[in-house]
């Protein structure tokens, strides 16, 4: 009974998942604000109502009444997050707070299926990382400065990815983190961050090619530090950022294609070079023949996806356990296994929805620092999140980068969250930037106007009222800022 | 930007698609996937079944525990396998499919809701029973293998090893047989490594026939012995045949003529040769076999070129390999993929896949082929099978026997041939492993096509 119980819940997860996943893009073809909220809205329901199933079939296989408080206080959590967003930014784009809590979601989903335990550590980090990310968008609104501070994100970056290569433990081959006080760090997550800043602020400063050689010597030397380290996802994410960064920058084809050649000849040194590169290499192009030797971890994943098949296993229908790392980098697997690779081809769609919206910001932003952290986080995010799909199901040798949100792992939620925090104060700054643009408008209209009426009427002394000047193009430009709203995506 | 990762993305889904589609099926079958095997807690492994419906495998309830039966014992050990102590043969090649159940959907739902396992589905082989018992039979105790296939199709008819084991006893017995040093569990038709011996001469008369176009008027007067660099080669059993042509060569399988030929062959474009007959490549095969191997360089000695032109020489082979050469020759030059399974059914014989027969490759010209063939059946007419001439049906092959130590009282005795030589229907390849003179290759060859035809 049970079985039939899954079974059925198994192919209404995927019909809910395919329902929100077809939101997720259709609602950019719509212009009616209340259309698109009651989109929205449906949105938040097929995601309370996926995470009720799961968790009610989770219940039932293995009758333990912890699911069901767990489940209780991960409803808590989400109905926070987007309440509070909402209500504290009223201006913040839902479409990437749902984005954002569902991508949450199905990653405590399939960390509670995989062990409570470590889905409890998750949530509490969750819950922490999202209160931490709140503040973010206040900060990216009121400092003016932080594209100047160039420097200090260079010297930020380096010197923490540094401080990894000299105290550094070796986790899975490679020198990711350090331990203080029992907590793990892994600095590379965060340096992402600080490097897109420093990225964009110094193109800020100057675009001239003697600036351009500079960035690029030390943007190489961060790759270089996290190939030392044995970081390759991280290496490779760096390195495409910067490309994107570049190009979008400066509309130079030569700088892409330069780097492009670069990056090829620096990756074939690299497999020479490093044993831990050719492993990788020659696990991916026949993870079979090499099982013993590294192939394991790809075989395993692919028997997983391929045993799933169209509509998974089911919950606690499969064997996930054979899978290695399956809580971070192997997730995606873990997913497909289970709930199928249609849910999982969804969730796919969900993360580059996410990202079609970054780059919808970055276009719109006219300050090019702001424009560049748009950018770059985006690019970043979006890299992130091929690298591992595309390592799990072979399509690309694989690079031990974790899936962002879904994947069991601190760090890598903490600076996540962060940077969709801060692509939302981005988001808020450009509608700030709009309403000014708008207003500034309204303003030269009205002082024209006045000033030809003022021609026709001789003037009197103290007939032009501060208040009612200023806030009647206000007013205006609000009426104005909503009409224009509608054509965007909130 | 957006457009060329949304691009790269849309690529990448393609490629998980595709995989589901195309690759997915092989890869879980992969006997590293531990997941199959959790299969067996919703389905009852399936029966496998000879190609008239003969039950080969079966599960049954003993003491209410599921339990695998294999009414034929020893016969099928090799081909069909073994499951209750790690899988091999068809256990393991179809354990995806004796563990998925097409059973009628609603009677799998009556079953879900009971919670009852499904049946699984069965396996339909190509295999013959009437020829596996023959061959059976005919190897007695002796130690080999014998691979018959049907060379229009690639169907694998038959597949004996020897030394055997009871698959039913397969997990109690499990130390003995593993540590048996006549390696029991090693299936001889397809990883058993032998010298091909003179059934190697029909790959050196290709070669002949592909370096010199007048072949026909080749002749040599055999002494009994050649003489090379001081080394000298002996014909089989001190016999003198005399003056020979290219035919009688074969047929008598003249140890001295075929020397003669060895030396002067380009090593070169012999190597090229056996390349294209999968000496030292992949073979098609459902089952795990060896890779046989051919080792002559230009500047092997003389002894070697001799040595390797009638078969001796370093030449490593599996029955099974010489079977699928045979084939070609049988087939017009064209190896059909040889396969084990000819159709999936469910439980209630509903047929739910299909094998069709495919070809692998052209080995040869069929104009070669059939030189082959009258080659061969000069061995039959008249030479050093005989014994297959004169019967209600027609035959061609090549006998063999393969020095394998410097005991010179045994040998390995080897056959390969063909019946019905307009229209092969069966290809045969035998090996008997130290045998002492008494027991010959082609008279187990023999049985096997008399149990066909009469």
């Amino acid at each position: 009974m049970v079985n039939i119980v899954v079974e059925l819940s198994k192919y209404l997860m995927i019909v809910l998942v395919t329902m929100y996943t077809y939101l997720c893009f259709s609602i950019f073809g719509y212009y009616d604000p209340d259309k698109k909220k009651s989109m929205l809205r449906r949105q938040n329901i097929l995601m309370y109502m996926i995470h009720v199933i799961a968790f009610l079939v989770m219940y039932l296989e293995t009758e333990d009444i912890k699911m069901l408080g767990f489940y209780l206080m991960q409803v808590v959590l989400f109905s926070a997050t987007i309440i509070l967003y909402t209500n504290i930014y009223p201006k913040v784009s839902r479409l990437v707070i749902n984005n954002m809590c569902m991508l949450l979601c199905i990653g405590l989903i399939v960390l509670t299926r995989l062990n409570y335990e470590s889905a409890v550590k998750q949530y509490i980090i969750v819950a922490g990382a999202i209160a931490l990310s709140l503040v973010v968008p206040v900060i990216i609104r009121k400092f003016k400065k932080l594209s100047e501070w160039k420097n200090l994100y260079a010297i930020a970056g380096i010197v923490s990815l540094a401080v990894v290569v000299v105290v550094g433990q070796v986790s899975y081959g490679a020198m990711l983190g350090f331990t203080i006080g029992g907590i793990s760090i892994q600095p590379s997550e965060l340096v992402k961050i600080i490097f897109v800043f420093f990225v964009a602020s110094s193109f800020k400063m100057s675009l001239e090619f003697r600036n351009i050689v500079i960035t690029t010597a030390l943007a190489a030397f961060h790759v270089l530090i996290l190939v030392v380290s044995k970081d390759l996802g991280a290496a490779l994410i760096i390195f495409v950022v910067y490309l994107a960064m570049l190009y979008v920058a400066t509309h130079q084809p030569l700088y892409i294609l330069a780097g492009l050649g670069a990056g090829s000849a620096a990756s074939v040194v690299a497999y020479h070079l490093f044993d831990h590169v050719k492993t990788r290499v020659v696990a991916w192009k026949d993870p079979f023949a090499a099982y013993d030797d590294g192939g394991y971890q790809v075989a395993q994943s692919l028997f997983a996806i391929g045993t799933g098949g169209w509509f998974g296993m089911g919950l606690y229908q499969g064997m996930p356990e054979d899978i290695p790392v399956r809580d971070s980098d192997f997730i995606f697997s873990v997913i497909a296994e289970e709930m199928g690779i249609i849910f999982a081809l969804c969730l796919i769609l969900i993360c580059v929805s996410c990202y079609v919206m970054f780059l919808n910001i970055a276009m719109q932003l006219h300050d090019i620092f702001y424009k560049m952290v748009a950018l770059g986080l985006g690019t970043c995010y979006i890299f992130q999140v091929f690298l591992n799909i595309g390592g799990v199901t072979k399509f690309i040798p694989s690079t031990g980068v974790t899936l962002p949100l879904v994947s069991y792992g601190g760090s890598s939620l903490i600076s996540t969250l962060i940077m969709f925090a801060i692509i939302q104060g981005l988001y808020i700054l450009r509608e700030d930037e709009e309403e000014d643009i708008e207003r500034k408008k309204k303003e030269r209209l009205r002082a024209k106007r006045s000033g030809q009426e003022n021609k026709k009427r001789p003037r009197k002394a103290g007939d032009v009222p501060e208040r009612p000047q200023r806030s009647q193009p206000r007013r205006q430009a609000q009426g104005q800022g909503k009409t224009r709203k509608e054509q965007r995506v909130r | 930007m957006t457009y060329i990762f949304v691009a790269l993305f849309l690529v990448m889904m393609g490629y998980i698609a595709y995989f589901q589609v195309v690759r997915s099926e092989e890869i879980i079958r992969s006997p590293y996937n531990a997941r199959l095997d959790a299969y067996a807690d919703r389905v009852t492994r399936g029966n496998i079944v000879d190609k008239s419906g003969n039950v080969l495998a079966k599960s049954v309830m003993v003491d209410g525990e599921e339990a695998r039966e294999y009414p034929y014992g020893n016969m099928f050990a090799h081909v069909i396998g073994y499951s209750d102590q790690g899988k091999s043969g068809l256990e393991s090649v179809e354990n995806y499919d004796l563990l998925t159940s097409h059973a009628f959907f609603l009677e799998k739902l009556v079953n879900e809701f009971q919670d009852k396992k499904n049946m699984g589905d069965t396996v339909v082989t190509t295999l013959d029973l009437n020829l596996q018992q023959a061959a059976y039979n005919a190897m007695g105790s002796y130690k080999g293998a014998v691979v018959v296939i049907e060379p229009a199709t690639g169907k694998i008819l038959a597949m004996v090893s020897k030394p055997d084991f009871d698959p039913n006893t397969v997990a109690a017995n499990w130390e003995a047989l593993n540590s048996d040093e006549n390696s029991v569990l090693l299936n001889r038709a397809t990883q058993g490594q032998y010298a091909p011996g003179s059934t190697f001469k029909v790959v050196t008369a290709l070669e002949y026939m592909r370096e010199n176009v007048g072949y026909a008027s080749y002749s040599y007067n055999c002494t009994g012995a050649i003489e090379q660099d001081g080394v000298t080669i002996h014909c089989y059993g001190g016999n003198v045949h005399g003056p020979v042509n290219f035919q009688d060569s074969l047929a008598y399988s003249c140890n001295a003529s075929f020397s003669n030929i060895g030396l002067s062959l380009d090593t070169k474009k012999f190597q090229e040769t056996t390349k294209g007959l999968l000496f030292g490549s992949k073979l098609p095969s459902v089952l795990p076999y060896s890779k046989s191997s051919f080792s002559l360089e230009s500047e092997s000695s003389s002894a070697d070129k001799m040595m390797t032109a009638m078969g001796q020489g370093k030449t490593q082979v599996s029955p099974y390999h010489m079977a699928l050469i045979t084939a070609a020759i049988a087939n017009g030059g064209t190896l059909m993929k040889p396969y084990l399974v000819d159709t999936v059914t469910n439980y209630s014989g509903q047929e739910v896949e299909k094998n069709m027969p495919e070809e692998y490759g052209t080995l040869m010209t069929a104009e070669e082929a059939a030189q082959l063939k009258q080659l061969m059946k000069g061995v039959v007419d008249y030479g050093t099978a005989s014994v297959l001439s004169g019967q209600g049906y027609t035959a061609a092959g090549k006998t063999g026997t393969a020095e394998y130590s410097s005991d010179k009282e045994k040998d390995h005795s080897w056959f390969i041939g063909m019946t019905n030589v307009d229209n092969p229907e069966l290809v045969i390849s035998v090996i008997i492993e130290s045998s002492d003179g008494s027991a010959k290759a082609v008279n187990i060859a023999k049985q096997v096509f008399d149990a066909y035809y009469y």
